[in-house]
């Protein structure tokens, strides 16, 4: 592979562009061909699928599932889920990220790890540690018992493992945006007199949006599609703890690929809106995508 | 734990005192939703004796499932390393049309929810979808078989691959690679001596990202692979399993097993990381 990628390199004497020697470049086009031929078969080709499999049934089909009693359960269920998530790890990230920002403390790396400590832990163990906590066998079982509170198998475990799991996302994208603008601003606001809440929505607020709504997407979007970990809390009760990436789950092992890739069409579409944020953002506010 | 760490900057302090209510809610939110947590899986594990643990961890069901998880996670970001730096090499040293397309989608296995990625590959890749059956004359199945489990985690770990080795390439300066070639350096040399080097640390931190991604991985596996134990029951899998049996013992040291090798993973990141700065930084 290296070695066609050399046949025609950059010129040994004068710095010519790249890729602007003369020929044909066959190691160039055999990378180039493989890179598709690759990316087709796991990435395009499946993505593709689902939009063609969605429409198989016509219309019919698709509006079948669409008006389907338990699929807009799962439909609401996951927008419910998000609208918790999302805020409450936002508030979350935005504290993570002022607290590290422009500071210097010993052990301030290793709270960056603590923090990023949710992406390395696979999500049905993340249940799995819900599970027995708040489980009626868990630590909390009995005294959750006696109140009469749920949280397994119920909407609280199904927003703590979503919290769980996209925790890291805000606190990530918007540290860095934060060390960047400096403090310079925000200590040039307070010395004028401005409180610490008119510098942070006047100065720090406008110095991260980008990065912010960039986590904010990420967070939304894994949120949505979560599905080890609330697989593991929710019990799977049909029309009252199913999401959507649940309701696929179960409509597919029922052969029922109609209702499941229709589920998947929403999340797909979620996906590429996703996608097209994140590029716009990328393009608009140069922030890096890095491997998360 | 709620307190603030300590410091010997002034200037910290100062802050401190300025906004101690981010640290207040930072360290609450942590111990709530992460410590708390981790340490019911770890007070768990620890209540069990030795022997019931080790029993549990080395039943013949488990120690199968540890083999198809960790070795197909390692096989996946391996074929992912590989995959991923000529992606990146292409991504960042050639122009062709639908590049910046190609850039975009990389990242699809982020955004795509993995219910989705298992549902839709297991249909092109069952012995009558349009992938699948042209491997099916071959004797070679992917649905329902370790392939399967294969194909996901190298859909659900690839971005990894590429995103870390990309900024790299393109920060790299081409000088070096000029002047290997005007002293008369092969093309093979001057990749293994000039380029790949200052890659490695790269290479091998997505590597180790999407291995432990790929090993932590439920959605897409559980729906494109068969679940049969001894041949591609995963790990978090099995998890499910013993917890659907209420066997909590059984799901505690088998998550623990995962926990633990997670973590071992993260570190060997770091590590990789440290020695990356240390040579190339």
């Amino acid at each position: 592979m290296a070695d066609s990628s050399f046949k025609q390199p950059i010129a040994a004497t004068a710095p010519k562009p790249r890729g602007a020697t003369s020929g044909f470049q066959w190691g160039k086009w055999l990378l180039v061909a493989f890179v598709f031929g690759f990316l087709g078969l796991i990435l395009l080709v499946p993505a593709l699928n689902v939009f063609v499999q969605a429409f198989k049934g016509g219309l019919p089909g698709l509006l079948d599932t669409f008006t389907s009693k338990f699929f807009l359960h799962a439909v609401k269920l996951t927008v419910i889920t998000a609208a918790i998530t999302v805020p409450l790890n936002t508030v979350f990230g935005l504290c993570a990220a002022l607290s590290l920002a422009n500071k210097n403390f010993p052990g301030r790396s290793l709270l960056i790890s603590i923090i990023d400590l949710p992406f390395s832990i696979s999500p049905v163990v993340a249940g799995l540690m819900l599970v027995l906590l708040f489980g009626n066998r868990g630590w909390f079982g009995p005294l959750l018992d006696a109140n009469g509170i749920k949280i397994i198998f119920a909407l609280p475990g199904i927003v703590m493992a979503s919290i769980f799991i996209t925790m890291p996302f805000i606190a990530r994208e918007v540290l860095p945006a934060l060390e960047e603008a400096g403090t310079q601003q925000e200590e040039a606001a307070a010395t004028l007199g401005a409180t610490q809440w008119q510098t942070f929505w006047r100065v720090t607020l406008p110095s991260i949006k980008w990065s912010l709504l960039y986590g904010l997407i990420l967070t939304n979007a894994r949120t949505m599609g979560e599905f080890g970990a609330v697989t593991v809390v929710s019990g799977n009760i049909v029309g009252k703890t199913q999401t959507l990436p649940l309701f696929i789950e179960e409509a597919h092992t029922q052969y029922n690929s109609q209702g499941a890739y229709t589920a998947a069409l929403l999340l797909a579409c979620l996906a590429v809106v996703t996608l097209v944020l994140k590029y716009l953002l990328e393009r608009s506010a140069g922030i890096k995508s890095k491997g998360h | 734990m709620t307190s603030s760490p300590p410091s010997s900057s002034p200037g910290f302090w100062h802050q401190i005192l300025h906004a101690p209510w981010t640290w207040r809610v930072t360290w609450f939110y942590l111990t709530l939703f992460l410590f708390l947590p981790m340490a019911a899986l770890v007070l768990k594990a620890l209540t069990l004796n030795p022997a019931e643990i080790w029993r549990i961890a080395t039943d013949p069901v488990a120690i199968s499932t540890y083999n198809v998880t960790f070795f197909t996670a390692l096989v996946a970001s391996i074929i992912n390393g590989f995959a991923g730096l000529i992606i990146a090499w292409v991504l960042v040293r050639y122009e062709f049309p639908g590049k910046r397309f190609l850039d975009a989608i990389i990242d699809l296995p982020f955004a795509l929810p993995t219910a989705v990625a298992g549902l839709t590959l297991s249909t092109i890749y069952s012995s009558n979808g349009l992938i699948g059956s042209f491997l099916d004359p071959f004797g070679i199945k992917v649905s329902f078989t370790r392939l399967g489990v294969l194909v996901a985690m190298i859909f659900i770990a690839l971005p990894f691959s590429v995103r870390t080795v990309q900024p790299v390439l393109q920060d790299m300066e081409s000088e070096m690679e000029e002047a290997a070639w005007s002293m008369g350096a092969s093309q093979w040399q001057t990749f293994l001596r000039v380029i790949l080097p200052p890659l490695m640390p790269a290479i091998l931190t997505g590597v180790a990202m999407g291995f432990s991604r790929a090993v932590g991985e439920y959605g897409s596996v559980v729906i494109i692979a068969g679940n049969i134990p001894f041949q591609d029951l995963i790990a978090p899998v099995l998890i499910i399993q013993r917890l659907e049996q209420f066997d909590y013992a059984g799901a505690t040291v088998i998550g623990t097993v995962l926990l633990l090798i997670s973590l071992s993973a993260l570190l060997v990141i770091n590590l990789i990381q440290a020695r990356g700065r240390r040579f190339y930084g």
